[in-house]
């Protein structure tokens, strides 16, 4: 093997390494030193041995206990100097082993100290633009420039940001644990509520698409570490149907396409086989239920024509009751549209809308458009797509437009 | 840990009506458990005087430092392992119903 290709095999062993590790070193010796820079640090110092040695050294046989106990040392190290408490470093050398193969002592017990820093990072006394930034850095082990790009803000202002939410951690003592009982319950919606802005933030149209895999591998770990919790395996449902479109759903200019437009076998069909999967052991009653199983009507369509419209208004008539908005409503008016004639889509949009509650929101106009045109009122339609056109500007205006002209 | 909780009114007119908890049974509870050291309800903020001293001088004045409507009734001192445990206890206090409980932790002087 040459160098470069020693240097380029070990790289990947890194990055591999690191992506199965890195929660696991930071949150086992966050509960160990209780130090939350500490673990974060020792853990990066590991990343980059690892780098610097593993070329010459070659691969260990099991790399993430390598890591785990290059991390564990160098916290002793620390600690040592800074002469802590003794209670800490004994439990850091119980931690692991002498030899890096038996570091994976206690799987239970690494287990939970990630979904322990899951619900540390998500904790509700926390803001919570700083829980999915904290979550992103601690528990993905995402550099924070990259955070701060994803979030449109300085890095100093998102080191800042991550700090002050560390600072409040330790001074408000928020505790590093799972929550048991009813608390486990009321807190995992605000989890899965994080999980679900960090994969908008990687899905929509200018995100950075590496935390949509990030939020995926995250719901993974829950769905494994929480089994049993329907809205868990929902929520990996509904992201991995989203995410089975993301080779299709723009055209060659880079503009989105709506789904009618898109080339549906380019979608990933094992990610949406394996979604349909895991819907079937969820209970059709949470809103990520619903919202995948409606997202499973579309990804399993051979066509737009051809969706099984009943089932996604049937969803959304559930959907609306668990979690109403507005937004909900006006879905739910266009799946009637399709599923019962644009009469019974018309009605429910005119409910929707009643009060002023989609007042301002264009695609609203668009839906009524859309219905008006089905119904065969083609003047009256091509007046609405032109209103709506002028709410956008772009590739969403021109579509509106050409639509507008469909119908003069 | 040491936390601070203040009681404090709510202008939003959005109380929450289930299960109204007694706040006798309430102290009684947490004293037994030993997780509140001591509390009390304040007097009307119109009974408030705000003193400062600047440049050497005192200054009193009559009132709250702050004009809000939004106003600080009462206080219990709190002794929980963790803000878990205080969010627990805050919870149930029936002002957590009405109005709005502020939970500080004491700043740890060892440091």
């Amino acid at each position: 093997m040459t160098d470069q290709v020693a240097v380029a095999t070990a790289a990947q062993a890194v990055a591999t390494a690191s992506t199965g590790s890195y929660a696991r070193i930071v949150a086992t010796l966050i509960r160990v030193t209780g130090d939350w820079t500490l673990a974060e640090d020792c853990a990066q110092e590991a990343l980059a041995l690892a780098l610097q040695r593993w070329p010459a050294e070659g691969v260990p046989a099991n790399p993430g206990g390598w890591l785990m106990t290059v991390a564990r040392n160098r916290a002793i190290d620390v600690l040592r100097r800074a002469t802590v408490e003794r209670r800490k470093l004994r439990d850091l050398a119980v931690l692991a082993p002498t030899e890096p193969d038996r570091a994976a002592v206690g799987e239970e017990e690494i287990v939970d100290d990630r979904l322990r820093l899951i619900f540390t990072c998500c904790h509700p006394a926390l803001a919570l633009e700083a829980r999915v930034a904290l979550t992103l850095r601690t528990v993905c082990g995402v550099p924070t420039a990259d955070i701060a790009r994803a979030f449109l803000v300085a890095e100093s202002t998102m080191t800042r940001r991550l700090t002050r939410a560390k600072t409040k951690i330790a001074d408000a003592r928020i505790p590093y644990r799972v929550p048991s009982g009813p608390m486990l319950a009321e807190r995992l919606p605000g989890v899965l509520a994080v999980l679900y802005l960090l994969f908008t933030r990687g899905y929509d149209a200018d995100g950075e698409p590496a935390f949509a895999t990030e939020a995926i591998r995250l719901a993974r770990l829950l769905d494994r570490l929480l089994p049993g919790h329907s809205e868990v395996a929902a929520l990996l449902a509904l992201f991995l149907l989203q995410h089975s479109r993301r080779h299709a759903r723009r055209d060659s200019a880079g503009n989105l396409l709506t789904l009618d437009k898109q080339d549906r076998r380019l979608w990933d069909h094992a990610a949406i086989a394996e979604a349909v999967d895991l819907l079937a052991r969820t209970r059709p009653d949470g809103p990520y239920a619903l919202q995948a199983r409606i997202a499973a009507c579309h990804a399993t369509a051979p066509s737009v024509e051809a969706t099984d419209w009943p089932a996604v208004a049937r969803a959304y008539d559930r959907l609306a009751t668990v979690q109403p908005s507005p937004v909900i409503e006006l879905n739910r008016a266009v799946a009637h549209g399709y599923a019962h004639g644009p009469a019974a889509g018309l009605a429910l949009l005119a409910v929707a809308r009643a009060g002023g509650a989609l007042d301002g929101y264009p695609l609203a106009v668009a839906a009524e458009a859309d219905l008006t045109a089905r119904q065969g009122d083609r003047a009256r339609a091509a007046a609405l797509f032109r209103r709506a056109a002028d709410a956008h500007t772009g590739a969403e205006r021109r579509a509106l437009l050409d639509r507008a002209d469909e119908f003069s | 840990m040491k936390y601070l909780m203040f009681v404090c009114t709510d202008t939003a007119p959005d109380t929450d009506r289930s299960d109204w908890p007694d706040v006798e049974a309430w102290v009684a509870e947490n004293d037994r458990r030993g997780r509140r050291l001591d509390g009390n309800a304040l007097a009307g903020t119109s009974a408030a005087t705000t003193v400062r001293v600047r440049n050497g001088e005192l200054l009193v004045s009559d009132g709250p430092f702050a004009e809000t409507k939004e106003m600080i009734v009462g206080y219990d001192l709190l002794e929980c392992a963790d803000l878990d445990e205080a969010i627990e206890v805050a919870r149930a206090h029936p002002m957590a119903r009405e109005g709005r409980i502020e939970l500080r932790p004491f700043m740890d002087l060892d440091d």
